[in-house]
């Protein structure tokens, strides 16, 4: 049977396990939503193109699946590419369709026409432009392989209006040829069993986690190579949720506003296993202070994440799932050195336990004026164990990924690559989308939460009961904290002068406004908000000028911290 | 240090721009690009000459293997191969210089393509610092225009870079 390009795109979202969709129509995809109509397909209409895609990525994020958006050409199209930038930076798996202007018209500056492979080419995995309606399957087949696979990544699909209604007889390619992509999954056991060794020798041992742990889904063989070796584990950003933070060797977060023992931990240790973590700046602070005393090895599925940053003593290439497996095995072939390895770094955690009692993460509590901290832990002690955090961008975010005790893998959904303003409420509503029952909270500032406000409408419309946090200091906090530190003060352009109503503006989209200024009425507010059956928007107002500390200066070394007094 | 890397790559659209994105992007420089169809007409094999310590090369190679589009990187640097470049040169070509620029252009066996009264085109094939040393003997008589195609190299003997 014939099928035309909108049927065969449907369809073979289908045979790819596809059931939702994130989007917003307009000419150049009318067909897709016009066969949309009649399909298994669920979607949902966000009210920007940008927050279909952050909500397609906080889907993926927590289900692990393949986030899907449909988008049409020129403007619908340019406005997904902050999303995509985002899932790009953080290596979330993603297929984007774009409409296009007819091939025919390709080129021609059309009406609504963009360049869309053009634009997108820096910030995707890989991306096509269909120019025959006979590459059309494949070319879906692969986008969906090459975003699952290997470090996974958006992949865009350029999809012409002609291409959408032409037809042919379709048949779903059953695998992919491709010669040019074929990402390395085994790690060399030789490499592995020198990583073995070495871990084996190692007095000072710090295990450093990145967000491809996340990806990878080896929390359980992270918990086991850690109480194996009784080795100490700080996590990027991104993997903040990867590791039980109450686990007793959690040191919690490192770099630039990262725990003391952490920053220390780094400093001083003597092998330092990265374990899908890239060395981003925000971590390593100046380089040549970064674990200057410490032989490195890079655990990584891709090959550009290794020494781009920084010197490794020893790489291994492949998929974290397996390379950590492997490890383990031959780890349990030595029981005697595992034993004496454990015994020979007492000092280490002893060191270690020194650095956490001296300088814990701390604020100065007030009856007075409410501590944002103070919202984040109250928000962390009464929400559910298996609660989605998703964050936007900012002094908020920090603050959530110090003071929230995360629990469970895939549950915090932050921008940590692009840094993206907007991103968390979207986020929250694909994660909301892919777990109904669950407890999803944006946790917000009052800049951030404007970029992407619009999303309070879609929450309406679909009784997403996604719960916000606005912690309203009435600031761009971030920059005004660098302003403060860094240049006299002069806030520039960092002061949000108009008091926005946001309980009104909850209101104004059919959602729960509440707000407090009390520090009393926090828990209440929190606990009210939670048993709410619907989206809830929660205002409070902050102390105006506190900041995130630890802080370590830009240029500085990451043991270069300014404390909180 | 210069280095040339050949890149054999999907004959397809965008190509050229995901391999010259990728070295604008992260601030590679590219001194030479020449590309065209190999033997097979769904690959092509692009001649790529740049510059960088070994932390640049590793990422450009490695960057470059990352690109879906990518059958094959190989770095001719350190192997013995063959570099052929193709200039034609436009010289200035009046009465007192005539036989001298035919003169050079004999010993260089290079050829002369266009001839009108005031100059000669000249089309020129060797390896890089020939066609250097050619230009060099050629500036004095007034040299008006010159494209250089940029080297393309094959390794030495049986080794081939195929897919």
């Amino acid at each position: 049977m014939k099928l035309t390009g909108s049927q065969i795109l449907l369809e073979s979202l289908r045979l790819e396990g596809v059931d939702q969709v994130f989007g917003y129509p307009g000419g150049a995809v009318i067909n897709i939503y016009d066969d949309l109509y009649d399909s298994q397909i669920h979607h949902i209409l966000t009210r920007h193109e940008q927050a279909a895609v952050h909500a397609a990525d906080g889907y993926a994020r927590t289900t692990g699946k393949v986030g899907v958006v449909i988008a049409t050409s020129g403007p619908g199209a340019t406005n997904t590419v902050t999303g995509i930038a985002t899932a790009y930076m953080d290596s979330i798996p993603m297929v984007i369709i774009t409409g296009q202007v007819p091939t025919a018209l390709i080129g021609n500056d059309a009406f609504q026409e963009a360049d869309m492979c053009g634009i997108t080419r820096p910030c995707t995995k890989h991306n096509f432009l269909v120019q025959d309606i006979r590459d059309l399957p494949r070319m879906i087949k692969e986008a969906f392989y090459i975003a699952r696979t290997g470090r996974p990544g958006p992949v865009l699909i350029d999809l012409p209006k002609d291409i959408q209604v032409a037809s042919m007889k379709f048949v779903y390619p059953e695998a992919v040829k491709m010669r040019g992509y074929k990402p390395t999954v085994e790690g060399n056991e030789r490499q592995i069993g020198k990583a073995a060794q070495m871990i084996l020798k190692a007095k000072r041992p710090v295990l450093y986690v990145g967000g491809g742990a996340t990806l990878a889904n080896v929390t359980p063989e992270l918990l086991q190579l850690t109480e194996l070796l009784q080795v100490p584990v700080t996590t990027t950003l991104m993997a903040m949720a990867a590791f039980p933070g109450n686990h007793s060797l959690s040191l919690g977060m490192l770099g630039m506003h990262g725990t003391y023992s952490a920053n220390m931990a780094v400093t001083e240790c003597d092998l330092l296993v990265a374990v899908g973590a890239r060395f981003d700046d925000r971590v390593t602070g100046r380089i040549d202070a970064f674990a200057s005393k410490a032989k490195i090895i890079q655990f990584d599925i891709d090959p550009t994440s290794i020494r781009k940053n920084v010197r490794v003593d020893l790489p291994v290439v492949g998929d974290l799932k397996s390379v950590l497996n492997s490890l383990l095995t031959q780890l349990k072939g030595y029981p005697q050195e595992v034993s004496d390895m454990v015994h020979n770094s007492v000092n280490w955690r002893a060191d270690i336990s020194g650095w956490k009692a001296k300088h814990p993460l701390r604020y100065t509590s007030s009856e007075s004026v409410i501590k944002p901290q103070y919202v984040i832990e109250k928000l962390s002690e009464l929400s559910a164990a298996d609660a989605i955090i998703t964050t936007e961008v900012g002094q908020h975010q920090m603050w959530t990924a110090q003071f929230f005790q995360f629990r469970q893998p895939r549950t915090f959904l932050t921008s940590g690559g692009l840094g993206t303003m907007g991103y968390g409420l979207p986020a929250a509503l694909g994660a909301q989308v892919a777990f109904p029952k669950r407890q999803v909270i944006d946790i917000s500032g009052d800049g951030s939460f404007q970029m992407n406000s619009q999303e309070l409408a879609t929450l309406v419309q679909y009784r997403l009961p996604v719960k916000i946090a606005i912690l309203n200091n009435n600031y761009l906090g971030m920059v005004r904290q660098w302003q403060q530190l860094f240049f006299n003060k002069r806030y520039s352009q960092t002061c949000m002068e108009l008091p926005i109503d946001f309980v009104k503006l909850a209101e104004a989209y059919g959602a729960t406004g509440l707000r407090t200024d009390k520090v009393a009425d926090v828990e209440g507010v929190i606990t009210q908000a939670l048993e709410i059956d619907g989206p809830v928007l929660m205002e409070f107002k902050v102390c105006r000028e506190e900041n995130v500390l630890p802080m370590v200066p830009a240029g500085k070394g990451i043991h270069e911290m300014v404390l909180a007094s | 240090m210069k280095h040339t890397i050949s890149v054999l790559v999907e004959n397809e659209f965008g190509v050229l721009a995901r391999v010259s994105g990728l070295f604008s992007g992260r601030g590679f420089n590219i001194e030479s690009l020449s590309v065209a169809p190999t033997l097979e007409p769904d690959t092509s094999r692009m001649t790529i000459v740049t510059r960088g310590d070994d932390r640049v090369l590793e990422q450009i190679t490695k960057q470059l293997n990352k690109l879906i589009s990518t059958i094959k990187v190989v770095d001719f640097t350190d192997e013995e191969y063959v570099a052929r470049e193709l200039a034609l040169i436009k010289v200035t070509a009046e009465s007192e210089s005539r036989a001298e620029v035919l003169r050079i252009v004999d010993i260089f066996r290079a050829k002369v393509v266009d001839v009108t009264a005031r100059s000669y085109t000249v089309e020129m094939t060797g390896a890089p610092a020939k066609i250097d040393a050619v230009l060099q003997l050629l500036t004095p008589m007034g040299i008006k225009e010159v494209v250089r195609s940029g080297p393309v190299v094959i390794g030495r003997g049986a080794k081939g870079v195929t897919g």
